[in-house]
Protein backbone atom coordinates (compact mmCIF):
# COMPACT_ATOMS: atom_id res chain seq x y z
CA UNK A 1 0.00 0.00 0.00
CA UNK A 2 2.67 2.37 0.85
CA UNK A 3 6.19 1.82 -0.07
CA UNK A 4 9.12 4.44 0.99
CA UNK A 5 12.34 3.92 0.05
CA UNK A 6 16.01 6.18 0.89
CA UNK A 7 13.58 9.11 2.11
CA UNK A 8 15.83 12.36 2.59
CA UNK A 9 14.55 15.34 4.29
CA UNK A 10 16.85 18.30 4.97
CA UNK A 11 15.58 21.62 6.03
CA UNK A 12 18.50 23.81 5.42
CA UNK A 13 21.62 22.00 6.66
CA UNK A 14 19.29 20.07 9.53
CA UNK A 15 18.81 16.39 7.95
CA UNK A 16 15.21 15.36 9.69
CA UNK A 17 15.26 12.00 7.74
CA UNK A 18 18.82 10.30 6.60
CA UNK A 19 17.56 7.34 4.14
CA UNK A 20 13.96 6.06 5.65
CA UNK A 21 12.76 3.03 3.81
CA UNK A 22 9.78 1.23 4.96
CA UNK A 23 6.97 -0.55 3.35
CA UNK A 24 2.72 -0.84 4.92
CA UNK A 25 0.92 -3.78 3.35
CA UNK A 26 -2.91 -3.04 2.95
CA UNK A 27 -4.58 -3.68 6.23
CA UNK A 28 -1.68 -3.49 7.84
CA UNK A 29 -1.02 -1.16 11.00
CA UNK A 30 2.70 0.77 11.55
CA UNK A 31 2.97 2.49 14.77
CA UNK A 32 6.68 4.86 14.49
CA UNK A 33 7.73 5.38 17.89
CA UNK A 34 11.13 7.48 18.99
CA UNK A 35 12.63 10.05 20.71
CA UNK A 36 11.43 13.73 19.41
CA UNK A 37 13.61 15.06 16.80
CA UNK A 38 13.91 11.66 15.71
CA UNK A 39 12.59 12.33 12.15
CA UNK A 40 9.19 10.21 12.46
CA UNK A 41 6.74 12.93 11.67
CA UNK A 42 8.67 14.28 8.97
CA UNK A 43 8.37 10.55 7.29
CA UNK A 44 4.58 10.90 7.97
CA UNK A 45 3.71 14.27 6.32
CA UNK A 46 6.08 13.26 3.02
CA UNK A 47 3.84 10.01 2.68
CA UNK A 48 1.39 13.12 1.63
CA UNK A 49 3.31 15.51 0.32
CA UNK A 50 2.90 18.30 3.27
CA UNK A 51 6.55 18.52 3.17
CA UNK A 52 8.43 17.54 0.25
CA UNK A 53 10.86 15.07 0.12
CA UNK A 54 14.69 16.09 -0.58
CA UNK A 55 15.40 12.61 -2.24
CA UNK A 56 13.71 9.00 -2.53
CA UNK A 57 10.59 7.60 -3.41
CA UNK A 58 7.05 7.15 -2.06
CA UNK A 59 4.54 5.12 -4.00
CA UNK A 60 0.88 5.09 -2.54
CA UNK A 61 -1.30 2.74 -3.62
CA UNK A 62 0.40 1.92 -6.85
CA UNK A 63 0.62 5.59 -7.41
CA UNK A 64 4.44 7.13 -7.51
CA UNK A 65 4.64 10.71 -5.64
CA UNK A 66 5.59 13.09 -7.95
CA UNK A 67 5.89 16.97 -8.00
CA UNK A 68 2.47 17.17 -10.27
CA UNK A 69 -0.07 19.13 -8.42
CA UNK A 70 -3.09 17.37 -9.67
CA UNK A 71 -1.63 14.11 -8.68
CA UNK A 72 -0.87 15.41 -4.92
CA UNK A 73 -4.35 16.21 -4.59
CA UNK A 74 -5.32 12.73 -6.22
CA UNK A 75 -3.16 10.87 -3.71
CA UNK A 76 -4.34 13.52 -0.70
CA UNK A 77 -7.66 12.50 -0.75
CA UNK A 78 -6.56 9.00 -0.35
CA UNK A 79 -4.84 9.34 2.49
CA UNK A 80 -6.14 10.74 5.61
CA UNK A 81 -4.71 12.50 7.92
CA UNK A 82 -4.91 13.21 11.36
CA UNK A 83 -3.01 15.74 13.14
CA UNK A 84 -2.00 16.80 16.89
CA UNK A 85 -3.69 19.99 16.99
CA UNK A 86 -6.84 18.52 15.19
CA UNK A 87 -7.05 21.49 13.02
CA UNK A 88 -10.77 21.84 12.75
CA UNK A 89 -11.88 24.50 10.23
CA UNK A 90 -13.31 26.89 13.75
CA UNK A 91 -15.61 28.58 11.12
CA UNK A 92 -17.48 25.80 10.34
CA UNK A 93 -19.56 22.98 12.55
CA UNK A 94 -18.64 19.59 13.04
CA UNK A 95 -20.90 18.18 10.53
CA UNK A 96 -19.60 20.84 7.97
CA UNK A 97 -16.16 20.10 8.81
CA UNK A 98 -17.04 16.75 7.00
CA UNK A 99 -19.13 17.61 4.79
CA UNK A 100 -16.88 20.52 2.62
CA UNK A 101 -14.23 17.96 1.41
CA UNK A 102 -16.41 15.06 0.35
CA UNK A 103 -18.52 18.10 -1.52
CA UNK A 104 -15.32 20.27 -3.09
CA UNK A 105 -13.03 17.17 -3.69
CA UNK A 106 -15.08 14.08 -4.07
CA UNK A 107 -18.17 16.50 -5.65
CA UNK A 108 -20.71 14.26 -3.50
CA UNK A 109 -23.89 16.25 -3.38
CA UNK A 110 -25.08 17.77 -0.17
CA UNK A 111 -27.86 15.03 0.65
CA UNK A 112 -24.98 11.71 0.32
CA UNK A 113 -22.25 13.96 2.22
CA UNK A 114 -24.72 14.62 4.50
CA UNK A 115 -25.59 11.52 5.21
CA UNK A 116 -22.14 9.82 4.77
CA UNK A 117 -20.87 12.57 7.85
CA UNK A 118 -23.28 12.15 10.11
CA UNK A 119 -22.60 8.11 9.53
CA UNK A 120 -19.19 8.86 10.60
CA UNK A 121 -20.29 11.03 13.58
CA UNK A 122 -21.76 8.28 14.68
CA UNK A 123 -18.82 5.99 14.50
CA UNK A 124 -16.56 7.78 16.23
CA UNK A 125 -19.62 8.20 18.70
CA UNK A 126 -20.86 11.59 19.17
CA UNK A 127 -23.55 11.88 16.45
CA UNK A 128 -25.35 14.69 18.95
CA UNK A 129 -22.20 16.90 18.29
CA UNK A 130 -23.14 17.38 14.30
CA UNK A 131 -24.39 21.03 15.02
CA UNK A 132 -21.68 22.49 17.42
CA UNK A 133 -18.58 24.45 16.32
CA UNK A 134 -15.08 23.14 17.19
CA UNK A 135 -14.51 25.90 20.15
CA UNK A 136 -17.58 24.23 21.81
CA UNK A 137 -16.24 21.10 21.80
CA UNK A 138 -13.70 18.92 24.13
CA UNK A 139 -10.24 18.09 22.86
CA UNK A 140 -11.54 14.45 22.98
CA UNK A 141 -14.49 15.51 20.54
CA UNK A 142 -12.57 17.64 18.33
CA UNK A 143 -9.98 14.63 17.78
CA UNK A 144 -13.08 12.06 16.47
CA UNK A 145 -14.73 14.64 14.73
CA UNK A 146 -10.71 15.18 12.92
CA UNK A 147 -10.83 11.41 12.85
CA UNK A 148 -14.50 11.34 11.10
CA UNK A 149 -13.74 14.03 8.66
CA UNK A 150 -10.36 11.87 7.58
CA UNK A 151 -12.50 8.81 7.20
CA UNK A 152 -15.34 10.44 5.17
CA UNK A 153 -13.20 10.33 1.95
CA UNK A 154 -12.86 6.91 2.19
CA UNK A 155 -9.41 6.77 2.08
CA UNK A 156 -7.49 3.81 1.76
CA UNK A 157 -4.88 4.51 4.82
CA UNK A 158 -5.08 6.28 7.36
CA UNK A 159 -1.72 8.65 8.90
CA UNK A 160 -2.16 10.09 12.53
CA UNK A 161 0.68 12.40 13.73
CA UNK A 162 0.60 12.37 17.54
CA UNK A 163 -2.93 12.29 17.28
CA UNK A 164 -3.07 12.63 21.78
CA UNK A 165 -0.19 14.51 22.18
CA UNK A 166 -2.18 17.92 22.87
CA UNK A 167 -5.50 15.89 24.95
CA UNK A 168 -6.04 16.09 28.24
CA UNK A 169 -5.12 12.52 30.15
CA UNK A 170 -8.96 11.61 30.45
CA UNK A 171 -9.69 12.21 26.90
CA UNK A 172 -6.63 10.10 25.72
CA UNK A 173 -8.69 6.97 25.79
CA UNK A 174 -11.57 7.81 23.95
CA UNK A 175 -9.42 8.90 20.84
CA UNK A 176 -7.34 5.77 21.63
CA UNK A 177 -10.57 3.75 21.42
CA UNK A 178 -11.79 5.05 17.88
CA UNK A 179 -8.59 4.27 16.74
CA UNK A 180 -7.85 0.96 17.76
CA UNK A 181 -11.82 0.31 16.50
CA UNK A 182 -10.32 1.54 12.73
CA UNK A 183 -7.17 -1.33 13.23
CA UNK A 184 -10.09 -4.01 13.90
CA UNK A 185 -11.60 -2.71 11.07
CA UNK A 186 -8.76 -3.52 8.66
CA UNK A 187 -7.76 -0.08 8.19
CA UNK A 188 -4.17 0.68 6.75
CA UNK A 189 -2.80 2.84 9.74
CA UNK A 190 0.58 4.44 9.90
CA UNK A 191 0.55 6.35 13.33
CA UNK A 192 3.34 8.24 15.21
CA UNK A 193 2.79 7.71 18.66
CA UNK A 194 4.48 8.23 22.18
CA UNK A 195 1.19 6.06 23.49
CA UNK A 196 2.83 2.75 23.89
CA UNK A 197 -0.36 0.56 25.02
CA UNK A 198 -1.71 1.42 21.85
CA UNK A 199 1.90 0.28 20.26
CA UNK A 200 1.57 -2.84 21.55
CA UNK A 201 -2.03 -3.39 21.31
CA UNK A 202 -3.14 -2.18 17.79
CA UNK A 203 0.16 -2.71 16.27
CA UNK A 204 1.30 -5.16 13.31
CA UNK A 205 4.80 -3.90 13.50
CA UNK A 206 6.74 -0.97 14.92
CA UNK A 207 9.25 0.88 13.97
CA UNK A 208 11.52 2.73 16.06
CA UNK A 209 13.49 5.89 14.67
CA UNK A 210 16.58 7.70 16.35
CA UNK A 211 18.57 10.71 14.57
CA UNK A 212 16.44 10.27 11.11
CA UNK A 213 16.92 6.82 10.74
CA UNK A 214 15.07 3.25 11.48
CA UNK A 215 16.75 1.63 13.89
CA UNK A 216 14.93 -1.35 14.45
CA UNK A 217 11.57 -2.32 12.81
CA UNK A 218 9.50 -5.66 14.54
CA UNK A 219 6.25 -6.82 15.69
CA UNK A 220 5.03 -5.58 19.08
CA UNK A 221 6.07 -8.96 20.94
CA UNK A 222 9.34 -9.10 19.88
CA UNK A 223 9.85 -5.47 20.00
CA UNK A 224 8.60 -4.42 23.45
CA UNK A 225 10.23 -7.90 24.99
CA UNK A 226 13.32 -8.69 22.96
CA UNK A 227 14.46 -5.43 21.61
CA UNK A 228 17.64 -6.16 19.58
CA UNK A 229 19.26 -2.83 19.92
CA UNK A 230 20.92 -0.80 22.76
CA UNK A 231 19.43 2.06 21.69
CA UNK A 232 16.14 0.69 21.33
CA UNK A 233 16.69 -0.76 24.92
CA UNK A 234 17.23 2.71 26.46
CA UNK A 235 14.36 4.19 25.02
CA UNK A 236 12.27 1.75 26.33
CA UNK A 237 13.57 1.65 29.36
CA UNK A 238 13.11 5.32 29.71
CA UNK A 239 9.01 5.58 28.45
CA UNK A 240 8.19 2.01 30.12
CA UNK A 241 8.58 2.77 33.87
CA UNK B 1 -15.67 40.85 47.30
CA UNK B 2 -18.97 40.96 49.08
CA UNK B 3 -17.44 41.64 52.35
CA UNK B 4 -15.49 44.89 50.90
CA UNK B 5 -19.25 46.27 49.54
CA UNK B 6 -20.66 45.83 52.43
CA UNK B 7 -18.77 47.89 54.50
CA UNK B 8 -19.00 51.04 52.09
CA UNK B 9 -18.86 53.78 53.24
CA UNK B 10 -20.40 57.09 52.03
CA UNK B 11 -17.23 58.71 51.00
CA UNK B 12 -16.44 55.43 48.50
CA UNK B 13 -20.24 56.10 47.37
CA UNK B 14 -18.47 59.46 46.53
CA UNK B 15 -15.80 57.70 45.09
CA UNK B 16 -17.76 55.53 42.68
CA UNK B 17 -19.52 58.61 41.55
CA UNK B 18 -16.74 60.60 40.59
CA UNK B 19 -15.60 57.40 38.88
CA UNK B 20 -18.71 56.65 37.04
CA UNK B 21 -18.93 60.39 36.45
CA UNK B 22 -15.17 60.44 35.11
CA UNK B 23 -15.35 57.24 32.33
CA UNK B 24 -18.86 58.92 30.03
CA UNK B 25 -18.10 59.79 27.05
CA UNK B 26 -17.53 63.61 27.79
CA UNK B 27 -15.79 63.82 24.14
CA UNK B 28 -19.11 62.37 22.16
CA UNK B 29 -21.07 64.93 24.69
CA UNK B 30 -18.88 67.67 23.48
CA UNK B 31 -18.91 66.81 19.90
CA UNK B 32 -22.53 66.81 20.40
CA UNK B 33 -22.57 70.16 22.45
CA UNK B 34 -20.81 71.39 19.29
CA UNK B 35 -22.88 69.81 16.39
CA UNK B 36 -26.09 71.31 18.17
CA UNK B 37 -24.94 74.45 18.44
CA UNK B 38 -24.10 74.27 14.25
CA UNK B 39 -27.88 72.94 13.79
CA UNK B 40 -29.03 75.92 15.45
CA UNK B 41 -27.02 78.11 13.06
CA UNK B 42 -27.90 76.07 10.07
CA UNK B 43 -32.08 76.80 11.25
CA UNK B 44 -31.65 80.81 12.41
CA UNK B 45 -28.82 81.89 10.41
CA UNK B 46 -29.17 82.83 6.99
CA UNK B 47 -25.81 82.53 6.12
CA UNK B 48 -25.10 79.00 7.44
CA UNK B 49 -28.67 77.75 5.72
CA UNK B 50 -27.14 79.03 2.34
CA UNK B 51 -23.70 77.79 2.78
CA UNK B 52 -25.06 74.21 4.39
CA UNK B 53 -27.14 74.38 0.99
CA UNK B 54 -24.06 74.59 -1.31
CA UNK B 55 -22.01 71.82 0.48
CA UNK B 56 -24.92 69.62 0.64
CA UNK B 57 -24.38 69.58 -3.13
CA UNK B 58 -21.29 67.80 -3.37
CA UNK B 59 -22.80 64.92 -0.99
CA UNK B 60 -23.65 62.77 -3.43
CA UNK B 61 -20.82 62.97 -5.08
CA UNK B 62 -18.27 62.54 -1.65
CA UNK B 63 -20.89 59.36 -1.01
CA UNK B 64 -20.40 58.18 -4.91
CA UNK B 65 -16.73 58.45 -4.66
CA UNK B 66 -15.90 56.75 -1.14
CA UNK B 67 -18.29 53.62 -1.80
CA UNK B 68 -16.82 53.13 -5.30
CA UNK B 69 -13.63 53.59 -4.68
CA UNK B 70 -13.41 51.07 -1.74
CA UNK B 71 -15.60 48.76 -3.59
CA UNK B 72 -12.97 48.45 -5.94
CA UNK B 73 -10.44 49.11 -3.25
CA UNK B 74 -11.47 45.68 -1.61
CA UNK B 75 -11.38 43.92 -4.72
CA UNK B 76 -7.50 44.77 -5.86
CA UNK B 77 -6.94 44.39 -2.32
CA UNK B 78 -8.04 41.23 -2.07
CA UNK B 79 -5.82 40.27 -5.41
CA UNK B 80 -2.79 41.83 -4.45
CA UNK B 81 -2.65 40.36 -0.66
CA UNK B 82 -3.40 36.96 -2.58
CA UNK B 83 -0.03 37.79 -4.27
CA UNK B 84 1.56 38.76 -1.20
CA UNK B 85 1.55 35.65 0.21
CA UNK B 86 2.08 33.82 -3.10
CA UNK B 87 4.87 31.53 -3.52
CA UNK B 88 4.49 32.06 -7.39
CA UNK B 89 8.02 34.91 -7.49
CA UNK B 90 6.28 36.61 -10.24
CA UNK B 91 2.80 37.15 -8.53
CA UNK B 92 4.27 37.56 -5.67
CA UNK B 93 6.80 40.45 -7.20
CA UNK B 94 4.45 42.08 -8.63
CA UNK B 95 1.90 42.23 -5.98
CA UNK B 96 4.90 43.81 -3.75
CA UNK B 97 6.32 46.03 -6.30
CA UNK B 98 2.27 47.42 -6.61
CA UNK B 99 2.05 47.52 -2.28
CA UNK B 100 5.34 49.43 -1.75
CA UNK B 101 5.16 52.21 -3.98
CA UNK B 102 1.79 52.99 -3.50
CA UNK B 103 2.74 53.08 0.05
CA UNK B 104 5.32 55.10 -0.32
CA UNK B 105 3.71 57.77 -2.14
CA UNK B 106 1.78 60.20 -0.66
CA UNK B 107 -2.12 59.86 -2.35
CA UNK B 108 -2.44 63.51 -3.40
CA UNK B 109 1.04 62.70 -5.98
CA UNK B 110 -0.92 59.44 -6.72
CA UNK B 111 -3.86 61.12 -7.54
CA UNK B 112 -1.57 63.66 -9.81
CA UNK B 113 0.25 60.92 -11.74
CA UNK B 114 -2.89 58.59 -12.06
CA UNK B 115 -4.70 61.70 -13.56
CA UNK B 116 -2.55 63.22 -15.83
CA UNK B 117 0.43 60.58 -16.38
CA UNK B 118 -0.92 57.41 -16.35
CA UNK B 119 -4.22 58.20 -17.91
CA UNK B 120 -2.97 59.32 -20.77
CA UNK B 121 -0.32 57.16 -21.03
CA UNK B 122 -2.97 54.61 -20.89
CA UNK B 123 -4.64 55.47 -24.07
CA UNK B 124 -1.36 56.05 -26.07
CA UNK B 125 -1.05 52.79 -25.74
CA UNK B 126 -4.31 51.90 -26.96
CA UNK B 127 -4.18 54.54 -29.56
CA UNK B 128 -1.01 52.60 -30.73
CA UNK B 129 -2.23 49.05 -30.32
CA UNK B 130 -5.40 50.71 -32.66
CA UNK B 131 -3.21 51.93 -35.19
CA UNK B 132 -1.41 47.99 -35.29
CA UNK B 133 -4.93 46.40 -35.56
CA UNK B 134 -5.70 49.12 -38.16
CA UNK B 135 -5.65 46.43 -40.43
CA UNK B 136 -8.32 44.19 -38.97
CA UNK B 137 -10.36 46.80 -37.11
CA UNK B 138 -10.12 49.50 -40.45
CA UNK B 139 -8.41 52.87 -39.66
CA UNK B 140 -10.86 54.56 -37.42
CA UNK B 141 -11.28 51.73 -34.76
CA UNK B 142 -12.59 52.02 -31.50
CA UNK B 143 -9.10 51.63 -30.45
CA UNK B 144 -7.42 54.66 -32.41
CA UNK B 145 -10.62 56.93 -31.56
CA UNK B 146 -10.34 56.51 -27.67
CA UNK B 147 -8.77 59.62 -26.14
CA UNK B 148 -8.16 60.59 -22.66
CA UNK B 149 -11.01 63.17 -22.37
CA UNK B 150 -13.11 60.00 -22.51
CA UNK B 151 -12.32 59.41 -18.94
CA UNK B 152 -13.67 62.14 -16.40
CA UNK B 153 -11.90 63.69 -13.74
CA UNK B 154 -14.19 62.31 -11.47
CA UNK B 155 -13.37 58.76 -13.05
CA UNK B 156 -9.76 58.91 -12.73
CA UNK B 157 -9.98 60.61 -9.22
CA UNK B 158 -11.77 56.93 -8.62
CA UNK B 159 -9.32 54.72 -10.05
CA UNK B 160 -6.47 56.79 -8.30
CA UNK B 161 -8.22 56.33 -4.84
CA UNK B 162 -9.19 52.63 -5.56
CA UNK B 163 -5.83 51.78 -6.45
CA UNK B 164 -4.51 54.00 -3.50
CA UNK B 165 -6.67 52.05 -0.99
CA UNK B 166 -6.05 48.69 -3.02
CA UNK B 167 -2.56 49.00 -1.68
CA UNK B 168 -3.14 49.51 2.12
CA UNK B 169 -6.36 46.78 1.93
CA UNK B 170 -3.39 44.37 0.16
CA UNK B 171 -1.61 44.60 3.42
CA UNK B 172 -4.44 43.87 5.57
CA UNK B 173 -5.60 41.37 3.81
CA UNK B 174 -2.01 39.54 3.75
CA UNK B 175 -2.15 39.99 7.76
CA UNK B 176 -5.85 38.39 7.99
CA UNK B 177 -4.50 35.40 5.86
CA UNK B 178 -1.09 35.37 8.16
CA UNK B 179 -2.75 35.16 11.21
CA UNK B 180 -4.36 31.78 10.21
CA UNK B 181 -2.30 29.11 11.63
CA UNK B 182 -0.87 27.27 8.98
CA UNK B 183 -2.25 24.08 10.31
CA UNK B 184 -5.74 24.94 8.75
CA UNK B 185 -3.75 25.16 5.18
CA UNK B 186 -2.77 22.29 6.20
CA UNK B 187 -5.78 19.93 6.85
CA UNK B 188 -7.28 21.41 3.92
CA UNK B 189 -4.29 20.03 1.66
CA UNK B 190 -4.46 16.75 3.39
CA UNK B 191 -8.41 16.55 2.11
CA UNK B 192 -7.23 17.09 -1.11
CA UNK B 193 -8.24 20.73 -1.52
CA UNK B 194 -6.07 22.26 -4.63
CA UNK B 195 -4.77 25.98 -2.61
CA UNK B 196 -7.25 28.02 -3.97
CA UNK B 197 -10.09 26.00 -2.42
CA UNK B 198 -8.47 25.80 0.74
CA UNK B 199 -7.87 29.86 0.09
CA UNK B 200 -11.39 29.91 -0.52
CA UNK B 201 -13.26 27.92 1.79
CA UNK B 202 -11.34 27.91 4.70
CA UNK B 203 -8.28 30.98 5.24
CA UNK B 204 -10.43 33.85 3.37
CA UNK B 205 -13.56 33.35 5.11
CA UNK B 206 -11.26 33.32 8.82
CA UNK B 207 -9.18 35.70 7.62
CA UNK B 208 -11.80 38.13 6.48
CA UNK B 209 -13.74 38.12 9.64
CA UNK B 210 -10.17 38.89 11.47
CA UNK B 211 -9.59 41.86 8.96
CA UNK B 212 -13.36 43.60 9.07
CA UNK B 213 -12.79 46.00 12.07
CA UNK B 214 -9.17 47.17 10.06
CA UNK B 215 -11.50 47.56 7.13
CA UNK B 216 -13.91 49.49 8.54
CA UNK B 217 -11.53 51.87 9.83
CA UNK B 218 -10.39 51.97 6.58
CA UNK B 219 -13.43 52.86 5.09
CA UNK B 220 -13.76 56.03 7.02
CA UNK B 221 -10.52 57.23 6.38
CA UNK B 222 -11.40 56.32 2.82
CA UNK B 223 -14.96 59.16 3.26
CA UNK B 224 -11.75 61.64 4.78
CA UNK B 225 -9.13 60.98 1.86
CA UNK B 226 -12.14 61.47 -0.48
CA UNK B 227 -12.15 65.67 0.04
CA UNK B 228 -8.82 65.02 -2.18
CA UNK B 229 -10.01 64.55 -5.63
CA UNK B 230 -11.02 68.08 -5.38
CA UNK B 231 -7.56 68.87 -6.06
CA UNK B 232 -8.93 67.51 -9.95
CA UNK B 233 -11.84 69.93 -9.24
CA UNK B 234 -14.21 67.02 -8.84
CA UNK B 235 -17.33 68.89 -6.52
CA UNK B 236 -17.74 66.65 -3.54
CA UNK B 237 -18.15 69.05 -0.54
CA UNK B 238 -14.88 70.10 0.10
CA UNK B 239 -14.83 71.51 -3.23
CA UNK B 240 -17.83 73.11 -3.03
CA UNK B 241 -16.35 74.76 -0.06
CA UNK B 242 -13.47 75.94 -1.97
CA UNK B 243 -15.70 77.40 -4.86
CA UNK B 244 -18.23 79.43 -2.14
CA UNK B 245 -15.36 80.37 0.13
CA UNK B 246 -13.58 81.93 -3.14
CA UNK B 247 -16.64 83.60 -4.20
CA UNK B 248 -17.66 85.16 -0.18
CA UNK B 249 -14.52 85.04 1.72
CA UNK B 250 -16.64 83.35 4.41
CA UNK B 251 -14.25 81.03 5.50
CA UNK B 252 -15.41 80.56 9.47
CA UNK B 253 -18.47 79.96 8.44
CA UNK B 254 -17.77 77.45 5.06
CA UNK B 255 -15.35 75.42 7.24
CA UNK B 256 -17.31 75.31 10.68
CA UNK B 257 -20.09 73.41 8.08
CA UNK B 258 -17.50 71.40 5.96
CA UNK B 259 -15.75 70.39 9.16
CA UNK B 260 -19.31 69.57 10.76
CA UNK B 261 -20.66 67.36 7.72
CA UNK B 262 -17.51 65.13 7.80
CA UNK B 263 -17.68 64.66 11.41
CA UNK B 264 -21.08 63.70 12.00
CA UNK B 265 -20.63 61.07 8.80
CA UNK B 266 -17.23 59.77 10.81
CA UNK B 267 -18.58 59.82 14.01
CA UNK B 268 -21.48 58.15 13.22
CA UNK B 269 -19.03 55.78 11.06
CA UNK B 270 -16.77 54.67 13.95
CA UNK B 271 -19.25 53.85 16.23
CA UNK B 272 -20.46 51.54 13.95
CA UNK B 273 -17.37 49.78 13.31
CA UNK B 274 -16.70 49.70 17.09
CA UNK B 275 -20.12 47.88 17.42
CA UNK B 276 -18.96 45.21 14.84
CA UNK B 277 -15.88 45.01 16.52
CA UNK B 278 -17.64 44.01 19.85
CA UNK B 279 -19.69 41.52 18.23
CA UNK B 280 -17.20 40.08 16.36
CA UNK B 281 -14.83 40.09 19.59
CA UNK B 282 -18.00 38.00 21.71
CA UNK B 283 -18.29 35.26 19.56
CA UNK B 284 -15.00 32.80 19.80
CA UNK B 285 -15.73 30.86 16.68
CA UNK B 286 -13.46 34.19 14.70
CA UNK B 287 -10.62 32.33 16.48
CA UNK B 288 -8.39 28.99 15.29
Amino acid sequence: MIVIRDLVKRFGHVEAVNGVSLTVKRGQVVVIIGPSGSGKSTVLRCINHLETPTSGEIWVDGMKLTHNHKDINAIRAEVGMVFQQFNLFPHLTALENIMLAQRVVRRRDAREAERIARAQLERVGIPEKAGAYPGQLSGGQQQRVAIARALAMNPKVMLFDEPTSALDPEMIKEVLDVMLELARDGMTMVVVTHEMGFARNAADQIVFMDKGLIVEQNTPDQFFSNPREERTRLFLSQVLR
Amino acid sequence: MAAVSSTTTPSSVQGNFVERLARLPWWLLLLILAGVTLLYQFLTNELYTVILDKLTRGIATTIFVTLISFSIAILVGLLAGLGRVSKNPIIYNLATLYVQVIRGLPILVWIFYVAFVLTPAFFSFVNGLGDLLAPLLGPDNFLTQASTQDVTLLGRAVIALAFAYGGYEAETFRAGIQSISRGQMEAARSLGMSYLQAMRYIILPQAVRRVLPPLGNDFIAMLKDSSLVSVLGVRDITQEARLYVAASFRYPETYNTLAFMYLSMTIVLSLIVKGVEARLGKDGRGTS
